[in-house]
């Protein structure tokens, strides 16, 4: 199941995806993110349930500017999250 | 050399008569339905103020959302137009020529930009989203029934910090509502409102790098509310120069009287 | 001084209803779902999973109290009493409190659950467009959820968006979508989705001189476009269905159809009671399971 969090608004498209059968609750992520947007919470969207990894309520109508500091305008782009995670279940849509 | 900058910006048009290097007179004004008239009467009352006319100026560059409608166009008669961007950073190395990043915060636009010896070398645009400008303070103003030069001082009066949970214009609406019916002091949601602008414009320019000398400039500058939650995000002093919301427009004179630039 | 009463254009009605041919006296089990939406709340009251009445009203500032009146309201007048449901289970918007709700189920899983008691088990693709949010939502022939999509942060194309519309135009809410229909020729969308910059957009518009349903066209336009926006990223597969409040503005609607040439079905029942019926759904397994008659 993919979980999208994020927002659209006039500015533009801002999700971060969680690909849940791929992600394994490790919480590499969780931990690798500088303003510790991530958390590893029970999957409630499945019977099957399990662990998966989440956005924080308090940051999902602001991910946008949580994430600003990891994406500088000049030079590489180096996502802790993603780069953290072994099976590439986390992604983000900017 | 007498040139003029016009800065028409989505609320106010800015004019700024420059000679060399000096500024002769500053007029600002409401931009209503009819872009070109009211940037016009703005640029006349600066003429006026200056004691001069059209025909004495030798260059005219018009800046800002609406500079498009000005462009040799009478009365303004612009002879070019440039980026906010670019005249932002121009203008800002002439108040302030230590500065390196400049935050410049208006009616519908946040900005942040990287210069170097005047000109632009990173920028990063909080476009199209009334949250993250101006509009978010004055929305919050008529909310709480209270005039917009009122926000910035009852914001500095607060002692406690108060979460902000909408981070949309139209529902942080409802959600001042809401607080005022709990009983929150207005100084208190003052101040989340204008702690919420200052992460939002802060986040934004951590994406440009932040270096010294950080300048603000824009309408949202006048607000003496803004500045210390801003500096407290960016853990560094800001400078706001006189007349922050004619930065914009200086700069455009500016480059107007440096064609080559 | 002469009181002037203006005109709340934002108001929708409020209502109960009970559902024929239905009697509660016979049934097994008697559940309850009720949806705490940030604008609009509510209750669906079930007898062995069908449905047996319901209340719609506005979520007043405390949410505890709105569940405790949409839910009396739902059973009055018909001799239930509330202490007779097996089994309520709360869902709604962010972390809901629903003070006499047994479990808590995200509002996710309760509207593909309703979608599919609505619609019937062709869904796959539910598109809730709330009050404050939308909500695209993958699912399968169980009503699992296969992915999905939450916009709550920003007003554009929600109900409190057109809500705001509504009031600068002076058209009553519940009349805005057949007023944007009523064109020649569908004008340009609006420019800004940002609903403070559409409206100062629509009301320059206005002053062009432009009729009021030819700007209520430009703007449902925008935001029709930008609901499709948020749809294709889980990607629409048929049969697509519409819940939520704003299911009720054919404006949307038919511009949806018109965008992503798929027609959605037609509900058989109000589809603002989607997240409601899932959650009253959800109570009877619940409750059957602890009954041990699963």
């Amino acid at each position: 199941m993919k979980a999208h969090y994020g927002y659209k608004d006039g500015s533009g498209d801002y999700f971060i995806v969680v690909d849940t059968d791929k992600c394994d609750g490790c919480g590499k992520c969780v931990e690798a993110c500088p303003p510790k947007v991530l958390e590893i919470t029970e999957n409630e969207y499945d019977i099957e349930g399990g662990t998966m990894a989440t956005v924080k309520d308090e940051h999902r109508k602001k991910i946008k500017y949580s994430c600003a500091p990891c994406k500088p305008v000049a030079g590489e782009r180096r996502l802790p999250c993603v780069l953290a995670c072994e099976p590439k279940a986390i992604s983000h849509s900017w | 050399m007498m040139t003029a900058g016009v800065d028409v910006g989505a609320k106010m048009a800015k004019v700024v008569i420059l000679k060399d290097g000096h500024v002769l007179s500053r007029a600002k004004g409401l931009v209503g339905f009819d872009i070109l008239k009211s940037a016009g009467d703005v640029f006349q009352k600066a003429l006026k103020d200056a004691g001069i006319s059209r025909g004495d100026l030798q260059r005219v560059a018009a800046t800002g959302m609406g500079r498009e409608a000005v462009l040799q166009k009478p009365p303004i008669n612009a002879d070019e137009v440039i980026s906010e961007v670019v005249a932002d950073a121009a203008g800002a190395c002439q108040v302030v020529p230590t500065a390196k990043t400049v935050i410049d915060v208006g009616a519908e636009e946040g900005r942040g930009i990287k210069v170097e010896g005047g000109k632009v070398r990173d920028f990063v645009i909080n476009e199209r989203c009334a949250a993250g400008a101006g509009t978010f303070v004055e929305t919050m103003a008529r909310a709480l029934e209270v005039r917009v030069e009122d926000m910035g001082p009852m914001s500095l009066r607060s002692t406690n910090t108060i979460p902000m949970n909408a981070q949309c214009c139209v529902f942080a609406e409802s959600e001042v509502v809401t607080l005022i019916h709990a009983k929150t002091s207005k100084d208190d949601i003052a101040k989340a409102i204008h702690d919420a602008i200052a992460g939002r414009i802060s986040s934004m320019v951590l994406r440009v790098g932040v270096e010294k000398d950080v300048v603000l400039i824009g309408g949202v500058a006048l607000n003496p509310g803004f500045g210390p939650p801003l500096e407290k995000e960016l853990n560094t002093k800001i400078i706001v120069p006189e007349y922050p919301e004619f930065v914009g427009a200086l700069g455009a004179a500016v480059i107007a009287a440096n064609p080559q630039r | 001084m002469a009181q002037v009463k203006t005109q709340e254009y934002w108001r929708w009605p409020e209502y109960r209803k009970t559902v024929s041919g239905r009697d509660w006296h016979k049934a097994d089990i008697i559940t309850a779902g009720v949806d705490i939406g940030s604008v609009g709340s509510k209750a669906t009251v079930m007898v062995d999973g069908e449905l047996y009445s319901y209340a719609i009203m506005r979520t007043g500032g405390v949410s505890e109290d709105t569940a405790i009146k949409v839910t009396e309201w739902a059973l009055e007048g018909t001799g239930l009493e509330a202490e007779k449901l097996n089994y309520v289970v709360g869902t709604g918007y962010g972390r809901v409190n629903v003070p006499f709700a047994k479990r808590t189920i995200t509002e996710i899983a309760c509207h593909a659950r309703g979608a599919h008691y609505i619609y019937g088990p062709t869904v796959r693709t539910v598109l809730d467009i709330g009050g404050q949010d939308c909500k695209a939502i993958r699912c399968d022939e169980r009503g699992k959820v296969l992915s999905f999509l939450m916009n709550d942060k920003c007003a554009a194309g929600t109900g409190r968006g057109l809500e705001v519309f509504a009031d600068l135009i002076s058209v009553p809410i519940s009349e805005l979508g057949k007023v944007s229909l009523d064109v020649a020729q569908e004008p340009p969308p609006v420019s800004n989705t940002c609903v403070i910059f559409a409206k100062a957009e629509s009301l320059a518009l206005l002053r062009q001189g432009w009729p009021k349903e030819k700007v209520a066209a430009a703007y449902h336009s925008a935001m029709a476009e930008r609901i499709v926006d948020l749809l294709t990223r889980v990607g629409v597969e048929k049969d697509f269905v519409v819940t939520g409040g704003v299911t009720n503005n054919v404006g949307i609607v038919q511009r949806l159809e018109r965008i992503l040439k798929i027609k959605p079905l037609e509900p058989q029942m109000e589809p603002i009671l989607a997240g409601a019926l899932g959650a009253s759904l959800f109570a009877k397994a619940l409750y059957e399971k602890e009954q041990g008659l699963r």
